[in-house]
């Protein structure tokens, strides 16, 4: 009990740095892909620190709050997730949190940005039946929804849920926002919706996004981890080298796709869904 | 007063130009110039921009969007005119529809010559660009200290 409380604490303080260094390396790593130099691995904490030095354009009055409202959920998140709590709780405040940056996004009332909203919408469409079914699985395979029981399990779930295992890194190119499924940010260079979602954020609450990022990629790696790690303590390591090579995997499918229509996107997740998570889910339940 | 000058996210609206500039201030993109060393973005986004790069003159139709773009700029903010169309019009300075520089619709700080500008004097302008962002951040922030 003792080590998960250290552990949400470690979150809650160490979150945002992890985040911030991932992503730096994320940027260092596509700018090696394209063969240039790219920016230095520091490069978000400055344009974090720039953006909070900025003038803060609100555009609509209740937009700030609303930020903030998924600032604080999506760390509520995480901080649940490490404290192991249960994981269907986690995934379902992480829903929420969305659900309050979509209206941040719809708010302004600006055409780019309201596509960008609904964009998101059709995103959790897409992703959601993987990320239950994954909670799904680690019921079947563990006998409860509690993180702490799964992460101290004898034997890594991976072992009965390769399925559930693909289908979640499947969808994690979505939560990250990684082409071909960026639809809703549309991530510099491709700037069709300019900025889509973000297009109404300037200064602070910009920032206040991109910390928000931050801790959910921490999140969505730990749920990555929670496939790996039992109670032998070597399985960390494991667990750490599995998480690294994952956000690599990301990283290239990011360089190395073109954008995908919305339609093509839904269609392709829930495919990938059914067939490995669903099959997996059948497979258990027969051995079970 | 934070470091702001390692992260110039740049805003680039192309006025009455014969696309010359652009395709250079886009070379500046690609892995010869790179300058997303620098932490150069280029943002789409005037309310996430903080230099104002503009290329081409400005006209009758293009000046109400040049200065609402300037205006949706969130504050510390810069101008950089590139190319001799920016600075003064250029060739297409004695054109009917031609008003003149870039300076005619917003106040512009670094004039980048050139036609076309080389990327290497565009970043050098983003460059000149930054020092001045990083230096009104800071009169901006002792302008809040007197008055609060
Ligand atoms: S300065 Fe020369 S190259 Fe640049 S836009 Fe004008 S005419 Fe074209």
């Amino acid at each position: 009990m003792k080590i998960s409380i250290i552990l949400a604490i470690c979150y809650l303080v160490l979150a945002p740095f992890i985040g911030g260094l991932l992503e730096g390396i994320d940027r260092k790593l596509s700018a090696r892909m394209q063969r240039r130099v790219g920016p230095p691995v520091l490069q978000p904490f400055y344009d974090v620190i720039k953006l909070f030095n900025k003038e803060n354009q609100v555009v609509y009055k209740s937009q700030s709050w609303l930020i903030v409202t998924y600032f604080v959920l999506m760390v509520l998140t995480g901080v649940m997730f490490f404290a192991g709590f249960d994981l269907l709780m986690c995934f379902f405040v992480m829903s929420t949190s969305a659900t309050f940056l979509y209206f941040a996004a719809c708010v302004t009332g600006s055409p780019y940005s309201t596509i960008g909203g609904h964009r998101e919408l059709l995103q959790m469409t897409a992703y959601e039946p993987a990320v239950l079914l994954a909670c799904v699985g680690f019921y079947l395979a563990t006998g409860s929804f509690d993180v702490i029981t799964i992460a101290t399990a004898n034997t890594s779930a991976i072992k009965y849920l390769p399925g559930f295992f693909i289908a979640f890194v499947f969808i994690l190119t979505i939560k990250m926002r990684k082409s071909p499924f960026d639809t809703s940010a549309s991530h510099h260079p491709h700037q069709e919706l300019v900025k889509g979602l973000t297009t109404e954020f300037s200064g602070k609450n910009l920032a206040l996004f991109q910390v928000s990022e931050w801790y959910e990629n921490v999140f969505l790696l730990g749920v990555v981890g929670l496939f790996i790690i039992n109670s032998k303590p070597v399985s960390i390591i494991v667990t750490l080298v599995v998480v690294f090579l994952t956000f690599f995997l990301e990283v290239l499918i990011d360089n190395s796709n073109g954008r995908m229509k919305w339609q093509q996107m839904l269609k392709i997740t829930w495919i990938v869904t059914i067939v490995t998570a669903g099959v997996n889910t059948v497979v258990l339940m027969f051995i079970n | 007063m934070a470091n702001i000058t390692r992260s110039p996210w740049l805003l680039h609206y192309d006025g009455s130009s014969c696309n010359g500039c652009d395709i250079e201030v886009l070379a500046c993109l690609t892995p010869v110039y790179d300058a997303e060393r620098f932490g150069i973005i280029n943002t789409g986004d005037p309310m996430q921009a903080d230099i104002f790069l503009i290329t081409g003159g400005v006209n009758e139709q293009n000046m109400p969007v040049v200065k609402q773009l300037y205006e949706q700029m969130p504050e510390p903010k810069v101008v950089v005119a590139v190319g001799v169309c920016a600075c003064t019009g250029g060739v297409f300075k004695d054109c009917y529809n031609i008003i003149g520089g870039a300076d005619v619709a917003i106040p512009v700080d670094i004039y980048v010559p050139g036609c076309a500008a080389r990327p290497q004097a565009i970043i050098d302008g983003i460059v000149k660009a930054v020092a001045l962002f990083q230096e009104r951040a800071q009169k901006s922030e002792k302008e809040v200290d007197k008055v609060g």
